[in-house]
This record gives structure tokens, sequence and C-alpha cells, in this order.
């Protein structure tokens, strides 16, 4: 089982590296004092269990749980004993382990994960049974280490440029360091399509269709010959 | 008043030995830094930063294994978030007892 461990505290992550280390089947991948270089990394890469901090500066694991479309199987570490209720609101969250952790407490946090990835061997759940992006209505984007929620509603148009993507929503527009395909597989198919090989739309936004391009509030969006036809399809034509 | 001890530690190392110094070092590196922070905090009346602060600090009582210490963190945390002081100067003596311990080792 792969694992990181996040915690703003270097004693903490010592700790639980320590007890992981004791544990031949944990790998541990990374380490991170803080969330958002966190889920960056899980963005790139897949892990089992993130050893994660509740209480953490200017981000609390909770806001990681919920931030992460696929959540890995997380375990709380904390001295905090008063979130554990409304920790397991979240079924990512497979355990709550209370500060100073001791090695009996930490196998038996082990027994729970390995039972909760036998329970889905596939691949890792997503948080509060959320089971596709269609039932999530945002998603969280990285720009100057703050992490910012958009709305699906309110994005427009995703255009990529270079290693980067520019978003478009009502109200302002975004460069975030992406693939159009990474932001694509977030967004939910009911209402966001790739029209363009650079171009994916909220086509509920389109105000007219005219030859080869859309009209999206002032911006004239091409239409590419292979993607016209899902587009088409999807209209509500008269 | 209450002692800092290595009991914990001792118990997390096993016969790691490399371990125990290496994470003492890290103790000794942390502790100052969020002192430092906490004196600062206190003194400019940034109560919510204090306990923040105090919350990192409880976890080294922990590791210490000093019980009363942490029972103590944990109310001043609280009183702090309510924006009162009152319990700051024991909260202080038992920083500097650990910072006397810590140059010990």
């Amino acid at each position: 089982m792969t694992c990181i461990i996040v915690d703003d505290e270097a004693t903490a992550r010592a700790i639980v590296a320590k007890h992981c280390s004791g544990i031949p089947e944990l790998d541990v991948v990374g380490e991170y004092d803080n969330a958002i270089d966190a889920i960056k990394f899980l963005n790139q890469q897949d892990v089992d269990v993130v050893f994660l901090d509740i209480h953490m500066p200017g981000f609390s694991g909770v806001d990681f749980v919920q931030t992460l479309k696929n959540c890995p199987k997380v375990v709380l570490t904390t001295s905090d004993t008063e979130f554990a209720i409304a920790a397991y609101e979240y079924e990512a969250i497979v355990d709550y382990m209370v500060k100073p952790l001791t090695a009996d407490r930490f196998e038996k946090s082990v027994q729970k994960i390995k039972k909760a990835l036998d329970k889905e061997p596939t691949a890792a759940p997503n948080t509060r049974s959320i089971s596709n992006t269609d039932a999530v209505q945002d998603l969280y984007i990285n720009i100057d280490k703050r992490l910012i929620k958009l709305h699906f509603d309110e994005i427009l148009v995703v255009k990529a440029k270079g290693d980067y993507i520019d978003i478009s929503t009502e109200n302002k527009d975004y460069r975030v360091h992406t693939t159009l395909k990474k932001i694509k597989d977030k967004l939910p198919e009911k209402i966001f399509l790739q029209i363009h090989r650079s171009y994916v739309i909220n086509f509920t936004k389109i105000i007219d269709i005219e030859d080869n391009s859309v009209l999206i509030k002032k911006m004239v969006i091409p239409i590419s010959r292979s993607n016209r036809p899902e587009l088409m399809r999807r209209l509500n034509l008269v | 008043m209450e002692q800092p001890n290595l009991r914990y530690i001792k118990e997390l190392s096993g016969d790691d030995i490399e371990f125990e110094q290496k994470f003492i070092s890290i103790l000794k590196d942390e502790f100052p830094v969020e002192f430092a922070s906490y004196k600062e905090h206190i003194d400019g009346k940034d109560n919510l930063e204090a306990a923040d602060v105090v919350h990192k600090l409880k976890h080294k009582f922990n590791i210490l294994s000093m019980e009363e210490a942490y029972r103590y963190a944990v109310t001043f945390e609280e009183q702090l978030r309510d924006g009162k002081t009152d319990m700051d100067q024991d909260f202080r003596h038992t920083l500097i007892n650990i910072e006397a311990f810590l140059k010990t080792l």
C-alpha cells in the first residue's frame, strides 16, 4: 500500500513515518507540510492512503478531503477528539487517530485501511459517496498557493494554452498550470463538451452557433470538424 | 511541576538509536520556533494565532509525556479562542521548563 503523510509539524510526520516503517506493506511515497502541496502530488499520482493532520493552518484536513475528486483512503491524525464524529461523515475517512500515536493503535489503523481497501478493490472511492463529477457542484483551482472554488455553473470556457489552461467564468478569468484533459476529466459531461482541440465549453452557456463557431458571452469559440457531430447531437434541435 | 521526559520517544524508537537521535534533533529544531511564535502572537494580542500555536505545542507535551501540561493546554487553547489570556503565565513556565530540558539532550 502506498501512502503519503501530511502534517505541518515535522515531529508529527516523523512519528507517522516511523510507525509506517514498522509495517512492511506500507510504502511512504511522500511527506508534505501543507495540504496544497499534497493535493498537487495527488493530482499527479494515486496512492492508497493519506495520513492527514486535521488541523493545519489555512486548509483543514476536512477541506482536503472535500477538495479531492478521487480521494484515497484517509486516516486522520490529530490532537482533537471533538472532530471525530464529523470526520466519519466522509466515506474516504477510514480511521481517526489521536496523537500521540502508539504502535498498537497504528497497527489497528492499518487493519482498518486494509479492510476498507478490500471492500473497494478498484479505484479509490470519492468522498461522501460521490461517484462521478455529475454529483459534485464545483472544483478547486490552485492559484498562487490558494485553492479557489469555482462552481461548474459559473465556468464558461476552458482554453488550452501551452502548459496552462485559461478558465473564463462569468466574472473573472483564471490561468492554471494543468492540461485541458485533466480539467475536462473533472468537469461533468452533462454540461461540458470539448468542441475543439483547445477548447472545452459549458454548452448551457451557448448564445448561438454559426457555421464553425459558437458564441458564449462575447467569446467566439471555434468548433472542429471532428467535434461538431457530438455538439449537434447534444443540442435540443427543433 | 511536571517534568518532561523521553518515555514516549524511547518507546517509539525501540532500539533504533539513530531514529531517536534524529527525532530529538527535529524536536529541538521545531520547539523553539513554536515557542517564539507563541510569544510573538500572545504579546501581539493575536489570540487566535496564539491558539493555533498552542495546538501544536500541546502535541509536544504529549511527545514529552506531560499529561497535565497537555490538559492545561487543551483548556488554554479554548480560552484563547474566546479571547482570554489568563493562563499565559503558567503556560510559559511549562514552555521554559521544556526549553531547559531540550538543552540538556
